[in-house]
């Protein structure tokens, strides 16, 4: 595909220092970079006006348990004038539990990094408004961490008290 | 007693209004202002949105939706059971459009296993994907005008739902929650009966649906209601993340059947609709006129509907009719397999989304080559669009609310996972 090879070409000479993983299955690319450079990189894709990623379909995490790097964050981005779908990843570690939030740059991503921050506990750093989203502010846990069981924990969410 | 003076009425009072079980804090004093605490249990906030109101008088200064009151953890359960097993569940989301998100589910699960479905099977799920549209969007309109104030069209809107869903009855037995489509093909194939009734729908359907719009198109009451009403641009409607006929709606072409079409929708003749105002009354055209595309295309698919399987021939992967797994060891030895071990798509990840009633509907799977995703996200439409709430009602009255959270038809089952 052509649009493949002029993003990538795109991203390489924007960000000479970063490097930028591509992995390809099903005919969808993912670009896997470091987490410093998230906003620079999205900017770059939203605002060039080869490319042209004017949507922020999806923002969301994946905890892989016992890996190095525990969790992966995932962007699914989408061009309207090329109606071509990318998805973006960076990797986050459990020491340092955070990462840049793009609500700057789609303000769609606001609320999916409330719900990403509510399910894996990933903090976005300049992030608006970073409170949970589905669940109370008080819970404790992040029910989407693979060591949350499923069957929830007793006691968790507490239940009104009689008086 | 204790007496309360006129410099702590006010803490008291938003102590009262906020107490304990909330999680919503207001900084600065109100001086003027009132906070109005609007569902979990409203009728008009359909289902459990609720919405927290900062009102000066009359007028909406700022609002902030709470989600989560249907939390089930959705994406938690599909993490724990099979591929197969999440399909009832993918019910639920949508509740008012069962089967298009059947068909979502089984056409991203195909896609990471990698998997095809014969040509009648994704006939028959383009149309009741269709069907579901039709179904909806009645809803929608119906209960938009019963927001506003007009009761007739609902009842006249969920007449012809009701068509829909005996439709739906003969055709997979169950006229709510569905579970219709399997991957690789669908339950069993559509009878003579039901596409008969669906034919009868069809041609019964437009002068039915003229008349419940004579109702309303040009009641003064209606249009004064709506007209003008949550107006947002279309660059702040791709901005905060709208989609289907919400974003449509401030005239932006996004319909991801024509953008990224999946299914035979390449080879349907339909129009995306768009209306440029962006304000309620558009959405609301924008709905009336999709139902009547929907139902342009079922009737292309009922005249070119192939015949043949309904059900892919590839045992390894997709569960074999039940007379082979009774009469032949290897179908009993797959069936066997694929029952207590799943499917076992390659390593790998995919996001596939189709046209949902509501926008965008897609799912993200991560598979580690296992019976059961890794990591499944659900990106439902209703979510984001709800995420528009705070900028459409700012500045408008309490009961423009109203209307226009009937305007962007939120469904919560699919909102809060």
């Amino acid at each position: 595909m052509e649009l493949k090879e002029t993003i990538l070409k795109n991203l390489k000479e924007k960000f000479p220092a970063v490097n930028f993983e591509e992995t390809e299955f099903r005919g969808e690319l993912t670009l896997t970079f470091d987490k410093k450079f998230v906003v620079e990189v999205c900017s770059f894709l939203k605002e060039n006006t080869e490319l042209q990623f004017n949507m922020c379909t999806d923002v969301t995490a994946i905890d892989w348990a016992k890996r190095k790097n525990r969790f992966t964050v995932v962007y699914q981005i989408y061009s309207l004038s090329h109606k071509f779908r990318l998805r973006l990843k960076c990797n986050v570690d459990e020491s340092d539990c955070s990462i840049n939030s793009v609500s700057s740059v789609w303000k769609s991503a606001n609320w999916y990094e409330r719900e990403t921050y509510d399910m894996y506990g990933i903090t976005f750093n300049n992030h608006p408004d970073l409170r949970r989203m589905y669940m109370p502010e008080d819970f404790e846990y992040h029910p989407l961490r693979k060591d949350f069981p499923l069957m929830g924990i007793p006691g968790s969410l507490p239940l009104p008290k009689k008086d | 007693m204790e007496r309360i003076t006129k410099d702590d009425v006010h803490p008291k009072i938003i102590e009262a209004l906020l107490g304990a079980d909330s999680d919503i804090t207001v900084e600065d004093a109100l001086e003027n202002e009132m906070i109005l605490n609007m569902g979990p249990q409203h009728p008009a906030t359909h289902g459990v949105l609720r919405v927290v109101l900062r009102l000066d008088g009359e007028t909406v200064i700022a609002a902030v939706p709470e989600l989560g009151y249907l939390h089930r953890g959705y994406e938690k359960m599909a993490e724990n059971m099979g591929y197969y097993d999440f399909i009832p569940h993918t019910d639920r989301l949508d509740y008012l459009s069962p089967l298009a998100n059947n068909v979502s589910w089984v056409l991203a699960v195909e896609k990471l296993a990698g998997i095809e479905a014969p040509p009648r099977a994704q006939y028959i799920r383009m149309m009741i994907a269709e069907f579901a549209r039709i179904a909806s969007h009645l809803v929608a309109i119906g209960s938009l005008a019963m927001d506003v104030g007009a009761l007739t069209v609902f009842l006249w809107t969920l007449r012809e739902r009701e068509k829909i869903l005996d439709i739906w009855d003969i055709l997979c037995g169950a006229r709510f929650t569905n579970s219709y489509t399997r991957i690789g093909g669908i339950a069993n194939d559509a009878s003579p009966e039901a596409m008969a009734k669906a034919k009868w729908f069809i041609d019964q359907f437009l002068p039915n649906l003229d008349e419940c719009e004579r109702l309303i198109n040009k009641n003064r009451i209606f249009i004064e209601r709506l007209d003008g009403v949550g107006v947002i641009s279309a660059a702040d409607a791709l901005e905060i993340g709208m989609t289907g006929p919400s974003l449509r709606g401030s005239g932006v072409e996004y319909d991801v059947r024509r953008a990224n079409p999946y299914l035979f929708y390449n080879d349907m003749d339909f129009k995306v609709i768009t209306y440029p105002e962006g304000d309620s009354l558009a959405r609301y055209f924008v709905r009336v006129d999709e139902a009547k595309e929907s139902a342009k295309i079922i009737r292309q698919i009922l005249e070119k509907m192939p015949e043949g399987e309904v059900l892919a021939n590839q045992p390894k992967k997709v569960l074999p009719k039940k007379q082979e797994i009774y009469s032949r060891m290897e179908e009993l030895i797959h069936d066997f397999m694929l029952v207590n071990f799943g499917i076992n798509p390659p390593v790998g990840e995919i996001y596939s989304a189709i046209e949902n009633s509501k926008g965008e509907m897609g799912f993200y799977l991560v598979s580690k080559g296992e019976g059961h995703p890794w990591k499944c996200k659900i990106k439902s439409p209703s979510f984001s669009n709800l995420q528009a709430l705070p900028h459409l009602v700012q500045g408008r009255m309490i009961s423009d609310v109203v209307a226009i959270i009937g305007s962007i038809d939120p469904i919560m089952g699919e909102a809060d996972k």
